[in-house]
């Protein structure tokens, strides 16, 4: 109830008096949406991507995520991609849910071609597409109505330098030589650290490429929610290149001993 | 001007007893006496050129670009004032990313040149507003293949091969009469177009004028692009020896 003495004895709808007669200019409002209390953001995500992973190398940046989209712990839609190019020289890498990833694509499509539009010469680089990410993130979960990913943002930046870094739902930023998103934290990361941290040289495209394999094979046997058809991305002075999907070749020989997948036994 | 003086000719809201509308006429001779602008649709892509007169030896060279781009894919430029003309494709930029907004797919170049037309239309309808000093000239290679689009300040709308607006329009467009557009290659039309901007320009009128020209098509992967430096100064200089040529004989 509204009890600002401006308001005594009058309609609570403004609309009833469109000539704003009342002497008053700043007199209080009634809420523009009446049903504003009502309405419900997301609480969970629905379909959703799995791991992200990347890693800086020698000549930039490797992203890696399979092509799965879940339905809960159905795995719904197995052609999903989920690398996306922002502009030459950016790669968004998403996990989380798969329509606000959507979302986020079109958004960031958008902004380029704007920026396109204006053709005076000027790129947006990882840098900008991180920083205009994560405000969008942070204000939609300020809002209380987060955009449900976790994002990985790589590319070369203008001045030559490789970019990696990683935003998510709460607008939480970091960047990092090596970046695993969800599953991939607790078990790609170690891997990717090992390979990287303790290299003394930067790591060469084979050697990138290879620990990446070694980590979405290691996801593949050890996340429920992943599958064994993946693309890489790399970003490199030459631009944006996002493979086709790969498989990693794995073993099932043991499984046979475990109890409750193989034969049983008892 | 028969116009003057009949009091027909104050508001874009009146028409004259036969039944014209003398503000729309006025814009139209606001086009008339402004830098030619040309489109040449060929047959796998479309090439706009313009002469930009430079008014004053103070300018930059090479800036204020009367070639403007809406979306990767549609390519603008004006005859006419100059504001007008930018507040269009303004216009046309915010019409193309709704459109995405909407339908998730890069816009035909029918649809915006549809949208904008309408926008236009609506300024000859209101004495309270002046109808825009400036005929527009669209380009773009869409999923129907190359197009290239004329807007006039009534509002009308036509697809066309070639098309040139401007103070040098007659002589343009019975250049762009003598080719065979469809045959033409993007390059070949780029040479071409830069000949007939030199071709029409009036060196004994006007000062000084810049080239300018753009392309999209098959050789720009479809994206609106400022035509590369090397061709660009290649055409430029066949344009102007072909001229000295002529004028030797």
């Amino acid at each position: 109830m509204d009890h600002h003495p401006t308001n005594w004895g009058r309609p609570r709808d403004d609309r009833v008096d469109p000539y704003g007669t009342f002497p008053i200019h700043a007199r209080p409002r009634p809420k523009e949406d009446a049903f504003g209390d009502a309405v419900k953001h997301t609480q969970q995500p629905i379909v959703t991507g799995s791991s992200v992973i990347g890693l800086k190398y020698k000549d930039g940046v490797m992203l890696a995520a399979d092509n799965l989209a879940s339905y809960g712990s159905l795995a719904r839609y197995k052609d999903v991609q989920r690398l996306h190019p922002v502009g030459t020289s950016t790669i968004l890498g998403a996990g989380g849910d798969m329509s606000d990833f959507q979302y986020i694509q079109h958004t960031l499509d958008s902004l380029i071609i704007e920026e396109f539009t204006y053709d005076d010469g000027n790129k947006l680089g990882p840098t900008e597409i991180y920083q205009y990410l994560s405000r969008i993130m942070y204000n939609r979960r300020s809002k209380m109505n987060p955009l449900w990913n976790s994002l990985v943002v790589g590319g070369i930046k203008s001045d030559g330098e490789s970019f990696l870094g990683y935003v998510d739902l709460l607008g939480t930023t970091y960047q990092s030589p090596t970046i695993a998103t969800g599953f991939g934290s607790y078990i790609a990361q170690p891997l990717l650290r090992n390979a990287v941290d303790e290299h003394p040289e930067p790591l060469t495209e084979e050697e990138a490429l290879s620990i990446i394999q070694k980590c979405m094979k290691t996801l593949f046997y050890r996340d429920a929610r992943s599958l064994n058809k993946y693309q890489v991305a790399k970003v490199t002075a030459e631009g944006v290149t996002i493979s086709d999907p790969i498989e990693a070749p794995t073993v099932w020989g043991f499984a046979e001993g475990i109890r409750g997948y193989g034969a049983q036994t008892q | 001007m028969t116009s003057i003086g009949t009091g027909y000719d104050l508001s874009a809201s009146t028409y004259s007893p036969d039944g014209r509308i003398f503000q729309v006429e006025y814009a139209n001779k606001a086009v008339e006496n402004s830098g030619t602008a040309i489109g040449l649709r060929v047959k796998d892509g479309v090439v706009l050129a313009v002469e930009k007169i430079i008014h004053s030896k103070l300018l930059m060279p090479e800036s204020n670009k009367r070639i403007l781009t809406i979306d990767k894919h549609i390519g603008y430029t004006s005859s006419g004032l100059l504001a007008d003309g930018r507040q269009l494709a303004n216009r046309a930029r915010d019409e193309s990313q709704s459109s995405r907004d909407f339908y998730r797919e890069p816009p035909t170049l029918k649809t915006i040149v549809n949208r904008l037309s309408l926008f236009i239309q609506a300024y000859t309808l209101y004495s309270s507003v002046r109808p825009f000093g400036c005929t527009s000239l669209l380009a773009s290679v869409d999923k129907h293949g190359p197009g290239l689009y004329v807007i006039e300040p009534s509002g009308i709308s036509l697809g066309h091969h070639g098309a040139a607006v401007g103070k040098g329009r007659q002589l343009a467009k019975t250049e762009l009469e003598k080719l065979k557009l469809n045959e033409l290659s993007m390059r070949q039309a780029v040479y071409e177009a830069a000949r007939i901007i030199h071709l029409v320009h009036d060196d004994a009128k006007e000062k000084d004028f810049e080239l300018e020209m753009s392309w999209i098509g098959a050789e720009t992967n479809n994206i609106h692009l400022p035509v590369p430096k090397d061709l660009f100064e290649d055409a430029d200089k066949q344009a102007r020896d072909a001229l000295l040529e002529d004028m030797e004989d």
